[in-house]
């Protein structure tokens, strides 16, 4: 009700029995999400108790992933998941923004229309395609075509040094970038033309250039909705599974070469928990899933701060 | 709004008139091993279209899940491809029997741009290649098994598996067969920590064959059965014997064949002396209790079994690119089942 005047409020407060009766289905929804949460968490706890508990806070800063030994780090896996979803975000929300300045400002509407659909297609294709397509295709592409090129112009920098596989961390990004981009582009193209015609009108009426209004004024005014794009599309790159899986290269290792083999959290998972007999083992695995957890609540409440502080800011101006 | 209720009814009758010969058969349910899927479902499949009376509903969720399933008592029976250890035996509370019902080897495939001839490899040069010892190509190790092939100077890209399976068990059990080192330093199992400075892991036997096919230089283990069906250029291995033997059903059964007193303690069949035997070869197994609870349905899992694992279910093996239990295994199996009590 907060975002009524106040000489509304008495009147929307609830009165008849029907009202109070919606507003009950209403709580109750949104209280049944927080319960799925809470018992998520719980069971994720209890799940990996055994493992808790035998390798405290040593799980998190280890390396080492050995099942036939019992010894379990998950530090490559954390470093992994967030540096492939941060390249992933980093193409997506670049490539997903102008296109959707594109289809909000620039395109004609009979190209319009059908360019999103397409776009928003692509968020229907399987991961397994996306892992399939990697594989086969992008993988080999990046050995033999756009590695040598980066590794020639970047080389320099250990971020592009060492041996090229092919599949790897550069590679797990580009796959989870395309996997994302609809995400961006659906979401922000909605926010921009949903920004008012008058501040359009306002800016060309000053003088400015179609490209001035899109990048001066249009998409500053959406900002923060944009923002929200990017941080769920970056949600979904962080727990994004078999795509990756496919073409990152799965090996548990910290390398500052975005060429070198890498792993996710979420692929540890779906590779190894079918065939983990051991209760340990098992208990490691589902705490793997817990870290996910906290990594996304982390990730996504820093771009909740970062949201807050766009709108302070917005406000103080 | 009657006409497209009486068409709703009809359909029921349908749907019920589908499913009502099903419902009089019994069904039996088995979980576990990935590996043993196709070779089951065209088996039961077979046995089903011969008793009526019987289904078997065979569920691939991995060898972990099957024995967590078995020993919750919530299917009939287990597969796994690695024989239920003995605090699994204990966690199962009451006796159970195992037996193997079918075989698997795994087979050494590599991309060497250039080279015609199959690739010869001596066992302590895979364990090398594995540890990361040997990272060329042109490797003395490996020139002096192939003469007069001119093997490029092409760094090795060492490919596993990255999902726990049993292929990676019996390649694994292999090298620490065949070197002290690799089992101290790596051991046996599922998923283990591969050495290796360029190793990279692909998930399935598709993923591993993917990744060597497109990575020049490339080595990887991938199950017989798939490198069979899609034609890819497997390693010639000097077996324990000192003889050269290509992967094929038939080295894999000759391994076997070496070992019919094979069991679920002792069971073993890498690196055999037979002078035919295929080095990397293993089975997969059966787990059922000893005294099943239901004394009907025992005696149709009994049933069931005992075609399976004798020459008639496994004559089915052959036409999948599995490996049929060699006789004297068949009657192995067969002997260990007559204790259930059916």
């Amino acid at each position: 009700m907060d975002n009524l005047e106040p000489r509304f409020r008495r009147v929307a407060r609830f009165v008849s029995p029907v009202d109070r009766g919606f507003a009950a289905i209403v709580y109750a929804g949104s209280i049944l999400f927080a319960l799925l949460i809470i018992g998520l968490f719980v069971e994720l706890v209890l799940g990996s108790w055994p493992s808790i508990a035998a390798f405290k806070f040593s799980f998190i800063w280890k390396s080492e992933w050995d099942p036939v030994s019992n010894k379990f780090g998950a530090l490559p896996m954390i470093y992994g998941t967030v540096v492939s979803s941060f390249i992933a975000i980093a193409l997506a929300s670049f490539v997903g923004i102008m296109a959707a300045v594109y289809l909000s400002d620039f395109a004609p509407r009979w190209l319009a229309n059908p360019l999103s659909f397409l776009i928003e297609l692509l968020a229907a294709v399987p991961s397994v395609v996306y892992g399939l397509w990697g594989l086969f295709v992008l993988a080999p592409f990046v050995r033999t075509g756009l590695g040598p090129v980066l590794q020639h112009v970047l080389g320099w920098t250990p971020l592009f040094a060492g041996p090229i596989y092919g599949v790897g961390l550069l590679t797990g990004g580009i796959i989870l970038s395309l996997m994302i981009v609809p995400t961006v582009t659906a979401i922000s193209r909605d926010i921009l033309v949903a920004i008012p015609r008058d501040l359009r009108e306002a800016s060309m009426a000053v003088g400015t250039t179609k490209w001035e209004m899109a990048m001066r004024v249009v998409l500053p005014a959406a900002r923060v909705g944009i923002f929200g794009a990017c941080v769920l599309a970056l949600g979904r790159a962080l727990g994004e599974t078999i795509a990756v899986t496919m073409v990152i290269g799965n090996r548990p290792q910290i390398s500052a070469s975005l060429f070198a083999p890498s792993y996710t959290l979420a692929s540890v998972i779906a590779n190894e928990f079918t065939e983990a007999t051991t209760s340990l083992y098992i208990s490691a695995l589902i705490e793997l899933g817990l870290i996910l957890f906290f990594v996304s609540m982390i990730v996504n409440g820093v771009a909740r701060l970062m949201i807050w502080s766009v709108r302070g800011s917005d406000r103080t101006a | 709004m009657i006409r497209s209720l009486s068409r709703w009814f009809s359909t029921l009758g349908v749907v019920a008139a589908m499913t009502l010969p099903a419902v009089a058969a019994t069904q039996l349910t088995g979980a576990g091993s990935t590996f043993d899927y196709p070779f089951f479902s065209k088996a039961f499949y077979i046995y089903s279209q011969q008793n009526p009376d019987v289904t078997v509903n065979y569920q691939s969720i991995g060898s972990g899940g099957g024995i967590q399933q078995f020993t919750a008592k919530t299917i009939d029976f287990g597969a796994t491809d690695v024989p239920m250890n003995a605090s699994e035996l204990a966690r199962a509370g009451q006796p159970v029997l195992q037996l193997p019902v079918t075989l698997g080897g795994a087979a050494i495939a590599y991309n060497l741009p250039g080279v015609t001839k199959p690739l010869r490899l001596t066992r302590q040069a895979v364990v090398d290649i594995y540890l990361g010892k040997i990272t060329k190509w042109n490797d003395p190790a490996i020139a002096k098994s192939n003469p007069g092939v001119s093997l490029p100077d092409m760094p090795i890209v060492v490919v596993h598996r990255s999902d726990g399976s049993g292929t990676t068990y019996i390649f694994t059990d292999f090298l620490s067969h065949v070197s002290p080192e690799w089992k101290s330093k790596v051991g046996t199992g599922k998923s283990v920590s591969w050495p290796a400075p360029s190793a990279v892991g692909a998930k399935g036997n598709e993923g591993v064959a993917g990744q060597v096919r497109s990575t020049p230089g490339a080595i990887g283990y991938v199950e017989l059965a798939y490198v069979i069906e899609n034609h890819i250029p497997a390693a010639t291995l000097q077996n324990r014997a000192g003889r050269w033997v290509p992967v094929s059903p038939e080295t894999v059964a000759a391994a076997a064949a070496g070992r019919p007193d094979v069991n679920a303690s002792n069971f073993s069949i890498v690196d055999e002396p037979g002078a035919n035997a295929w080095p990397i070869s293993g089975y997969s197994w059966v787990v059922v209790y000893k005294k099943p609870s239901d004394a009907n349905r025992a005696k149709l899992l009994y049933n069931v079994l005992t075609w399976l694992v004798g020459p008639q279910g496994q004559s089915n093996a052959k036409s999948v690119d599995y490996v049929p239990l060699p006789g004297n295994v068949q009657a192995t199996a067969l002997s260990t089942l007559k204790q259930m009590q059916h």
